[in-house]
């Protein structure tokens, strides 16, 4: 209990002080935002698995407490993330985002901690993005990431940013369990194999640098550890009965990124060279994003994607995206609830399969943000990994509280 | 055939006359014209001249975005912006809210010549996102600002014509006419109130590609800042042909605050919340 009769504590000029020293430490140093959404999947087909099932239900929270000290010059971020599904034991999961101390010098800065960073430019997959793994459960995109503990000095000079990156624990990519929808049946995420002995203590290294000229990006990166992308190997469990068990194993990418600036395009390119014992490859993912703004004499911007994916492996990869063709469009309103509706198309070019999102999403008042999307999965030939989902169209409305 | 002949003689010396009026008009009015351009153009630069020097600006900023409805939204963000003398302006934009926003920000560099540099990063993806700079005439957060009426004004960026003297707000006003030398531009030409005390821009009327008037965005609270600046607190877009309108007014802008170019590269758009 504080002793409100003190007499230091009532003279005026004290109160004052300690009141005023009080609430700038509070509007300077710490502050608390995040989301609560709840998320309802409904399929329209049977499903593969009798396990499966029609709709699926589930809520999510991730709160963000955010601190600084200092004059901004050192900040502590602490993002938890959880969610709880209703069917779905592996979606049903916990992750810390973040929880990194940042100190920014003169011209360096050092991040350490469990963190999230993006590489890249293209819009459709993101072949040069490594350094955090896809949280698969949260969505078919791999757009959610799981945080990544790292050790991060980034250096700005006249010649650009140069990242490097210490990273001494690996984590597994997340898939959806038996009873998950969509999903890829008989994955063991409990029987992870290794490449390296040293399994998930591997210590990956990571090195980046970006740099602007005008209207062009360029980003270089070089990455040597475990493998993002784990490779799902079937295991015999009995002579009737297999399952699917991830292995990682140790690869060296390198990546280019390059983006130019031309009028209202943006021409995108992502190139990479992976090195590993089973077979080195080459991939590409590349294409134009136009821009039109102002439609219709009205507000609406609408922007044009076409993107082209290719890896050298051909049909044998494992990448979902070898000889793969992109179309998309985004429609922004910029009215007072920023109404956007997206479309993506895909078309396998060697297996003839499809599969198609529209996403439309706005704002209701100031905080509530609801989201539509609808996907579609077309395909035919099992060889396409796509196959496994070809009775998961399905419809999502995900209702989002900001706070 | 004499009449015949007078006839066209008559034409012929008419046509000489009316040659000669239209081209002694046409001389005279290229005389006025250079005349007018040189007047726009030295206001417009005694108008910048009077604005260098204010090193760095912090500002929040609340803009009320109405509809034709009269229903009213509100955005609020902070400003950090960097006066460069060889270039144009460095600016940092961070949203506050709407809350699904929030973290949200914007980098900007903007040229004297060719086209501005911006990135978009959106924090729950961690990414930097590259804008086409084809964007000038698109709307800045759905508001009637497009980002080309927010970046800084220099004088490299448009011809000029003066038009008239004119009274305005209890002052009297040079009117001028600004030509973007951008083909990007979304105006054919934008009028500006420039008063005659302080060179400070009164109001601005833009014209759309077509020449019709689409918006007209009015200065108010003009406030002097350290003896010098001149900083109108409130602007405010009415866009005559969808009926909506824009209020932003600036709180707390601080000039001189000790900001450097450290402050706006890819790292502090990153860092920025």
């Amino acid at each position: 209990m504080i002793n409100i009769k003190n007499k230091w504590f009532h003279h005026p000029t004290m109160f004052c002080l300690l009141v005023g020293h009080f609430f700038s430490a509070q509007a300077n140093e710490f502050e608390v935002r995040g989301n609560i959404e709840v998320q309802g999947r409904f399929f329209y087909e049977d499903p593969l698995s009798p396990e499966q099932h029609d709709s699926q239900l589930s809520m999510a929270a991730a709160p963000e407490f955010f601190w600084s000290w200092n004059d901004n010059q050192d900040s502590l971020e602490f993002v938890p993330s959880a969610r709880v599904d209703q069917h779905d034991e592996e979606r049903t999961h916990m992750d810390i985002r973040e929880l990194s101390w940042v100190h920014v010098g003169d011209d360096w800065e050092t991040r350490i901690g469990i963190r999230r960073d993006f590489w890249g430019v293209t819009e459709f997959q993101h072949l040069v993005d490594i350094i955090n793994q896809s949280d698969s459960v949260e969505d078919v995109d791999n757009e959610d990431k799981l945080g990544q503990p790292m050790v991060n000095l980034s250096l700005v000079k006249d010649w650009g940013i140069l990242d490097l990156y210490v990273m001494p624990y690996f984590r597994e990519r997340t898939f959806a369990g038996p009873e998950g929808r969509p999903g890829i049946p008989r994955v063991n995420t409990d029987r992870p194999i290794y490449q390296s002995n040293d399994e998930d203590k591997h210590i990956d290294l990571a090195m980046r640098w970006s740099h602007s000229f005008d209207d062009i990006d360029v980003a270089l990166s070089w990455f040597d550890g475990t493998s993002r992308a784990p490779i799902l190997t079937p295991t015999l469990l009995s002579p009737t009965d297999f399952e699917l068990r991830p292995y990682y194993q140790q690869i060296t990418q390198l990546g280019v990124e390059l983006q130019a600036n031309l009028e209202a395009s943006l021409l995108k390119l992502e190139m990479i060279n992976n090195q590993n014992d089973r077979e080195d490859y080459w991939a590409l993912q590349g294409g134009i994003e136009y821009s039109q703004y102002g439609i219709f004499d009205s507000n609406a911007d609408l922007g044009w994607l076409v993107e082209y994916a290719w890896d050298e492996r051909g049909e044998d990869a494992d990448s979902t995206f070898q000889n793969d063709l992109f179309f998309g469009n985004r429609l922004a309103l910029n009215d007072v609830d920023s109404s956007e509706l997206l479309f993506g198309f895909s078309y396998d070019l060697d297996h003839q399969s499809t599969s198609v999102l529209i996403e439309g999403s706005r704002r209701f008042g100031q905080s509530v943000k609801v989201s539509l999307d609808a996907r579609f999965f077309e395909s035919s030939e099992n060889e396409d990994p796509l196959y496994l989902f070809r009775r998961d169209d399905h419809l999502q409305l995900t209702v989002q509280y900001y706070y | 055939m004499q009449p015949l002949n007078n006839l066209v003689g008559n034409l012929t010396s008419k046509l000489a006359i009316a040659a000669l009026v239209a081209s002694t008009f046409t001389f005279s009015s290229l005389a006025s014209a250079s005349e007018a351009a040189e007047k726009g153009l030295t206001i417009s630069k005694e108008s910048k001249a009077r604005d260098i020097g204010w090193t760095d600006s912090t500002a929040e900023l609340e803009m009320t975005l109405r509809n034709q409805h009269g229903e009213t939204s509100t955005r609020q963000m902070r400003l950090k912006s960097i006066e460069l003398l060889d270039d144009g302006d460095k600016s940092l934009t961070v949203f506050d809210s709407p809350n699904d926003v929030k973290g949200t920000s914007f980098l900007s560099f903007s040229h004297l010549e060719g086209n501005d540099d911006q990135w978009l990063y959106l924090p729950a993806l961690k990414r930097v996102k590259r804008i086409s700079s084809r964007n000038k005439s698109g709307s800045f957060m759905g508001s009637e600002f497009s980002f080309e009426d927010l970046t800084s004004f220099e004088v490299e960026k448009y011809t000029y014509e003066y038009l008239r003297d004119e009274p305005c707000n209890n002052e009297t006003c040079w009117v001028i006419v600004q030509y973007p030398v951008d083909k990007y531009s979304g105006y054919k030409r934008r009028i500006v109130w420039v008063d005659q005390s302080e060179y400070r821009v009164q109001k601005t009327e833009f014209y759309d590609r077509k020449d019709t008037l689409l918006k007209t965005l009015t200065f108010s609270a003009y406030r002097q800042h350290l003896n010098k600046f001149w900083r109108a607190d409130q602007l405010e877009m009415v866009n005559h042909q969808s009926g909506k309108s824009t209020l932003l007014k600036y709180n707390d802008l601080q000039l001189k605050t000790g900001l450097d170019d450290k402050d706006f590269n890819k790292n502090a758009l990153k860092r920025a919340r």
